[in-house]
């Protein structure tokens, strides 16, 4: 009997908890019937910089008074599937997708392509089913971009760099970029080349280990600003004038270190804009209009000379 | 207790100390691979990086010695940090409480599983995985998704400072925090309990002990070092975020059974998990140390921890 009324007690507070989530969310921006409805699946909002990509895709959706419907997969790729799946179920009238893995997206992709739903790829492309375009940043020219900036900080000396989640796009894209300009020049030496994750606290971690085989480096170059973050952490009063930092991505912490000094340039993706371009190229394909196979989302150099453009 | 310990042979001290001669060897390998290893700075360094680590695989030995499990410590300990965060930077609390709330959090969150398991009878892997999940979510809700700054300045200089110009305060945390788990495991009604519980808990609860009270000691405290690690990190860091300690529920795990617990409950030591903590941040530092390929640092890993417990596993069958 006890048992029976704690197991009672416990359902409805998941209901409870349920109408509640649902509630809230519902405040934020319903959606009535007729109107153009689009997926977006997420690969993890559990990142600055995809949430600020939603955001983008967001504000676009109530410009063009359409319904944005989004999930967020928490880096899983199983779950991002279903999250897919539910979208064709739900007759979507098209589905933005930012995968967490370009490999194992492509069954859903099929799926929403046999259902005749047009998907378009954000910041990660598909290797495989039909897409209508991919929207990324130009990652190779960033880490290029990069390298020249930090070859122009440090003149000569040994200076290291933190890479990505292992064979992730975004790490190879970065890394091929910034080793294809250290590598042409014989000025600056790539000392030591290590990941970090895309994690802060792993990147104060190998950072301290780096320092430890490397105590004389001049400059690291980040993969992205939470890797480039943990750097200036570990490096202390040294980050930004003995040691030269360079990030990548451009989110907010970043820009506000490159005020203080702490870091000295950062290559600004810009993850709103990858999200609103995704919601207009989704209106013009289901309104009939072609769009590029490949929308290349122009990265720029951020320093202290231009951070308070970034700043709002 | 002094006539066992005398009769305790000196073959019998060595074999009991395996994961011990594990990290000696580590370390002696390392030293030949890397003039940069057995360095006062470095060795300092490992200290400070297995400092969080080493508190969540503490509160968790708890929990492994009494024969459950706890999956949340790294979602907890990331809810602990952000509640800190936001009682500071949002809601511009004194330092105290904000503390108080954090470590408050974790705490909570510890006793919510221990509720779970002990009124709602779910077994441990099934009520710390869903809060895994739910402490994750809520650190997602409160901070928004973004890192909450800035951190006081006290804080900050707890993830940074050294006292005496050269003992650095994360390593010195640590310290007290293992002593604090060696009193309760050994000198504590809680602490004997845990190892009843987990040797036979149908006995423990036969010879009168309130099982279900002392499961959720244990798991608050698993919860209550979960939220100061968190603290910890937020504090080396210099930012409360939102994804801290990601995963971080493997490494303690990995730590408590490499420093000899089994996962059936009844044995486990402090110093163990400290051991076992030192033996994953070595093994990390050293592979940094030599440049090895991310692809091959992975792999490294895995097997040295499967050889760790594998030979202290057959070491036991032998006896």
């Amino acid at each position: 009997m006890g048992k029976r009324v704690t197991i009672l007690a416990v359902l409805t507070l998941a209901a409870l908890a349920t109408v509640l989530a649902v509630g809230c969310q519902r405040g934020g921006g319903g959606g009535e019937g007729g109107e153009l409805r689009i997926g977006l699946s997420i690969s993890t909002l559990n990142n600055p910089f995809f949430v600020t990509l939603r955001n983008g895709a967001q504000d676009a959706a109530k410009k063009e008074g359409v319904e944005l419907i989004v999930a967020d997969a928490q880096d899983d790729a199983a779950t991002q599937q279903d999250d897919v799946q539910n979208f064709v179920t739900q007759q979507v009238d098209a589905i933005l997708v930012n995968p967490v893995d370009t490999q194992a997206i492509v069954p859903a992709v099929q799926a929403a392509n046999q259902a005749n739903i047009p998907v378009l790829c954000l910041d990660r492309g598909a290797s495989g089913g039909k897409i209508e375009t991919l929207i990324a940043s130009n990652n190779v020219e960033g880490g290029r971009m990069a390298a020249k900036e930090l070859i122009q900080l440090v003149g000569s000396g040994p200076v290291a760099q933190l890479e990505g989640i292992p064979g992730t796009s975004a790490a190879r894209d970065r890394g091929q970029g910034f080793e294809e300009v250290i590598n042409g020049q014989d000025d600056v030496e790539l000392v030591a080349s290590q990941t970090a994750n895309f994690l802060r606290d792993q990147g104060l971690n190998v950072t301290e280990n780096i320092l430890q085989a490397n105590p004389n480096i001049k400059g690291i170059f980040a993969q992205n600003d939470e890797m480039a973050l943990g750097a200036v952490r570990a490096l202390g009063d040294r980050a930004g004038s003995e040691v030269k930092i360079v990030g990548f991505d451009g989110i907010e912490d970043a820009l506000n270190a490159i005020q203080d000094g702490r870091m000295n340039a950062t290559v600004a993706q810009q993850p709103a804009k990858m999200g609103s371009l995704g919601v207009e190229n989704a209106m013009k394909v289901i309104d009939g209009e072609s769009v590029d196979k490949k929308i290349l989302v122009e990265v720029k150099l951020v320093t202290k000379e231009n951070v308070s453009e970034f700043l709002q | 207790m002094a006539s066992v310990a005398e009769r305790i042979k000196p073959r019998e001290i060595l074999s009991r100390s395996g994961p011990l001669w594990g990290l000696i060897i580590l370390c002696v390998v390392m030293t030949i691979l890397s003039p940069y290893f057995l360095t006062f700075n470095n060795l300092f360094n490992v200290g400070t990086q297995i400092a969080v680590i080493a508190i969540l695989a503490l509160g968790q030995t708890f929990v492994i010695v009494s024969g459950g499990i706890d999956l949340s410590v790294g979602s907890v300990l990331g809810l602990a940090g952000i509640v800190f965060g936001w009682a500071t930077a949002v809601a511009n609390l004194p330092l105290p409480a904000a503390l108080v709330l954090g470590i408050g959090a974790g705490a909570l969150a510890g006793l919510i599983n221990g509720l779970l398991i002990t009124l709602g009878n779910l077994p441990p892997f099934i009520a710390t995985l869903a809060m895994l999940s739910a402490a994750r979510g809520l650190a997602l809700v409160i901070s928004g998704g973004i890192p909450l700054n800035p951190i006081p300045a006290p804080i900050r200089a707890l993830g940074s400072g050294d006292l005496f110009g050269f003992l650095p305060l994360p390593v010195i945390l640590m310290v007290i925090m293992w002593a604090i788990t060696v009193g309760i495991l050994r000198s504590t009604y809680a602490g004997r309990c845990m190892y009843a519980i987990g040797g036979n808990e149908e006995a423990s609860r036969l010879s009168g002990i309130n099982v279900s009270r002392q499961k959720l000691i244990v798991y608050t405290l698993s919860g209550l070092f979960a939220g100061i690690a968190g603290i910890l990190l937020t504090a080396r860091l210099a930012s409360a975020q939102p994804q801290a300690g990601f995963t971080f529920e493997l490494d303690a795990i990995a730590a408590v059974v490499i420093g000899g617990a089994s996962l059936s409950g009844g044995v486990g030591t402090a110093s163990g998990t400290l051991i076992g903590a030192l033996i994953l941040g070595v093994l990390r530092n050293g592979l940094n140390l030599l440049n090895v390929s991310a692809f091959w640092q992975q792999v490294v890993i895995g097997a040295v921890i499967a050889l760790a417990v594998m030979t202290d596993t057959l070491r036991r069958r032998k006896r």
